[in-house]
């Protein structure tokens, strides 16, 4: 206990050690921060598609039809001459947005929805959860078309109707390990601390509960990006010109032994976001562990 | 012959940060017909040693490193997996420290042991039962033939540790290997268990290996003793000659370390602090009428600066009793009054202004930590929550914290898994003091410690007692501690006081028969006699 051990903290260190650490694990995990750069590249390019796309996303040059990569078509074109690159950058636009968005919604009001539920518990519990019930009772695509058609086709709807079937999954996942981390000494000792329940929910309870929520929501967002695709088939999302990934995958899966390329590209860009959300998804996960293995 | 016989024998641990020898040479014999006993804190290679020769230890990380384990005449390291397995369920069996995570929870007691009879005996059905009962009856299950229906979580602590045991006999092993059989049990449940297994041993004369950390445990059943600390084997010997002519200094530290002390009985004004009456904490769970009464009608005053400790088996509602005082527990009837003001009506912000003048220390420092919380962040909560100190003079208010419960400051930034079991208690404890409170429960903070950081702790919290002022309701199931700490002792029973008296009086001249009963239980009457 020498005076050379004694405390030099900045004020920025003052805050939750857990996140900070956690940040720094996260920094020296390759895989994770790779898969994070490439997420952000992705991000970024999404952002600026407009002012970069080489081409415009609605010039049709029928003349030029389907044609494979070439210098000037870097990623060929589709069966009424469109860029492939062109399409994949706005159609990364509408899926990173649909996956980000409705699972951020989903994360946001499951995650809440959920931890209430399980610390409060009693009565407020069982109306809650049941409600969750009742909502995972009605037909998905009933819910989403009777939205359609009540607001009309709009993208925003969109992301708000998928987060809004998302939520529930994570709401029961929350609840079963709040309710679990709720018998914890260590919650009662922070309550006889006289802290309020807010506070332990969110400073003892929430950041012990993560390790699973981040696991399912790296598998939200292609569940999400995949169920994009699949209303915008059905006609309830997207519609051409304006295109996503999926879509591009359905309509390239159509003319696969033609035009291989044209489900190859987008195929490979939904594979390379998923995989980077992988390893970001695992390495965050290691990273809030703090029993994981010591650096 | 030796029944067993162990020579050398040394086992490691190799992981990635590094090998770890976990026993180093250890040699020694167990003979028919004696029990004995290995003794040692966690870490110190008892369990390992024992599990090596079963050929129980993972591999890799583990690895036997030499010597032999000649189970008569037949060396057990060096037989194949087949054969080793085949010794294992019929000529050495094993009971384990927590009986409840060994039996099957679908099954019935009766079904468990109805399989591997027939299994390992080739008995039909009919036969298989009526051994069965047979065995309960001999391990002491009262009416085995109407408990043989019945599913494990039916059963109490002991009742199920007896069933275990049962368990064992069924193949009519030579040897036995108890390891911490009753380390989970209450003490009165503890005293049955050790004389069943001593019967036992007598009976069906065979060899038993007792793995305990308790020297207390086995002073009255074994025929030998082996300390072992740190992988090694420090002394052994016989019991006689290991409690009174102990040569190696770890023994003695042990000896010094059972509780045994008495405290300096200073005479305290009765000047009540804290003032219970016709306190009840009834439970309702949904299924059933009935509500458990975990404390029914418990009237009690704890004085200022006096240690009170509060004794009773599990299930005695004694920690019910603790939590109601700091209102963690829902109060159904009854007032506690602190100070003048009555708890049991405060809500809110002046419920929270109490909540600081009193805390509360748990038994288990692995659970009542959370986990993802530096020891600075654990501190500072309830500092900044109370205003006991500022942002600027936050850092010396931690560091003077941890000085004071007797943490080097240089773990400031660690996680509690990163501590030992005693520095996670100090830990908890420095939490506790942190809002410099009146009151503290201490809900058995030591029975989860070894014996030696046991001591520790306890010398801690009796230090920090005097120098704080403070006022404690200490409670275990561990007479011996309390007499240690407790200026004046209360013995629970079902949910109601049974007695109350200064500590010296209660020990010596105890009134009720329950009380007599507890202390006739507590282990190591041949040390003492």
């Amino acid at each position: 206990m020498s005076t050379e051990t004694s405390l030099s903290l900045t004020d920025a260190e003052q805050g939750s050690s857990l996140w900070h650490d956690a940040w720094i694990r996260l920094s020296k995990n390759k895989m994770a921060v790779g898969g994070g750069c490439i997420l952000l590249t992705f991000i970024l390019v999404a952002l600026l598609t407009p002012w970069i796309a080489p081409y415009s996303y609605e010039t049709q040059n029928l003349d030029l039809g389907a044609t494979p990569p070439s210098s000037a078509h870097w990623l060929g074109t589709d069966i009424f001459g469109r860029d492939v690159l062109t399409q994949i950058m706005y159609g990364g636009r509408v899926s990173l947005a649909v996956g980000f968005i409705a699972t951020g919604v989903a994360l946001i009001i499951g995650v809440t929805w959920g931890a209430v539920a399980g610390y409060v518990g009693g009565r407020i519990d069982a109306v809650m959860m049941r409600l969750v019930d009742i909502l995972y009772a009605l037909p998905f695509m009933i819910f989403i078309v009777l939205l359609m058609v009540i607001f009309g086709r709009n993208v925003l709807l969109l992301f708000l109707a998928i987060g809004a079937v998302e939520w529930l999954t994570m709401a029961r996942i929350m609840r079963s390990q709040v309710q679990s981390l709720r018998q914890q000494e260590f919650v009662e000792a922070a309550v006889s601390l006289g802290l309020s329940p807010a506070t332990i929910i969110r400073r003892h309870v929430i950041p012990n509960a993560l390790g699973p929520i981040i696991v399912y929501t790296t598998l939200t967002i292609p569940s999400v990006m995949l169920l994009e695709a699949f209303l915008s088939f059905l006609g309830l999302g997207i519609q051409p010109p304006q295109t996503s990934w999926g879509l591009l995958i359905s309509y390239g899966a159509e003319t696969m032994e033609e035009y291989p390329w044209l489900l190859l590209f987008p195929g490979l860009a939904l594979t390379i976001t998923l995989f980077s959300l992988n390893f970001l998804g695992d390495g965050l996960r290691d990273a809030l562990d703090v029993r994981g293995s010591k650096d | 012959m030796s029944l067993l016989k162990v020579d050398n024998l040394s086992v490691s641990f190799h992981t990635r940060n590094g090998s770890h020898q976990a026993v180093k040479n250890v040699s020694f014999t167990v003979e028919p017909r004696e029990i004995t006993a290995i003794i040692g804190e966690s870490g110190s290679g008892k369990s390992v040693s024992c599990y090596a020769m079963l050929g129980l230890v993972p591999s890799p990380p583990g690895r036997i490193d030499g010597g032999s384990a000649l189970f008569e005449g037949a060396d057990l390291l060096a037989l194949s997996e087949r054969e080793l397995r085949a010794i294992r369920g019929r000529d050495i069996a094993m009971i384990f420290q927590d009986p409840m995570t060994c039996l099957n929870p679908f099954m019935t007691i009766g079904q468990q042991l109805i399989e591997p009879l027939r299994l390992h005996k080739g008995l039909t059905a009919k036969d298989a039962k009526v051994r069965a009962i047979e065995l309960l009856d001999e391990v002491g299950i009262r009416s085995p033939a109407d408990t043989f229906d019945s599913y494990p979580h039916e059963f109490s602590g002991g009742m199920r540790q007896r069933v275990m045991i049962a368990m064992a006999l069924i193949n009519e092993p030579k040897l036995l290997i108890a390891d911490e059989p009753t380390t989970a049990l209450d003490v009165t449940i503890q005293a049955q268990i050790l004389r069943l297994i001593a019967d036992l041993q007598k009976n069906r004369d065979i060899g038993v290996l007792f793995i305990s950390h308790d020297l207390a445990v086995v002073a009255d059943i074994a025929d030998q003793i082996i300390v072992m600390e740190q992988g090694v084997m420090v002394e052994h010997g016989s019991p006689d000659a290991i409690f009174n002519h102990a040569q190696h200094p770890y023994t003695q530290k042990l000896l010094a370390a059972i509780p045994s002390g008495h405290r300096t009985a200073e005479r305290i004004k009765p000047d009540p602090l804290i003032a219970v009456s016709h306190l009840r904490t009834w439970f309702y769970p949904s299924n059933v009428k009935e509500p458990v009464k975990a404390v029914d009608d418990v009237s009690l005053e704890i004085h200022r600066g006096e240690v009170l400790g509060l004794v009773g088996e599990s299930g005695s509602g004694k920690s019910t009793l603790g939590r109601s005082l700091l209102r963690l527990a829902p109060i159904t009837e009854g007032s506690v009054v602190f100070d003048g003001i009555d708890l049991t009506q405060l809500e809110g912000n002046p419920l929270k202004t109490f909540r600081r003048r009193m805390q509360m220390i748990f038994q288990d420092p692995f659970a009542s930590l959370n986990p993802r919380m530096t020891v600075y962040d654990t501190l500072a909560e309830p500092l900044l929550l109370h205003k006991i100190c500022d942002r600027k003079s936050l850092d010396a208010t931690i560091a003077t914290l941890m000085d004071d419960v007797g943490l080097a400051r240089a773990f400031i930034r660690k996680y509690p898994h990163e501590f030992s079991g005693g520095q996670r208690q100090r830990i908890a404890i420095g939490r506790a003091l942190a809002t410099k409170p009146e009151f503290i429960v201490a809900d058995e903070p030591v029975s989860a410690l070894d014996v030696t950081i046991q001591a520790q702790i306890l010398e801690l919290l009796i230090a920090l007692g005097r120098e704080h002022g403070l006022t404690m309701l200490f409670i275990s199931h561990d007479m011996a501690v309390i007499r240690q700490i407790a200026d004046r002792v209360m013995v629970m029973y079902q949910g109601k006081l049974v007695e109350q008296g200064d500590t010296e009086e209660v020990f010596g001249h105890p009134r009720e028969a329950y009380t007599q009963s507890l202390l006739a239980s507590i282990p190591g009457a041949a040390l003492s006699a």
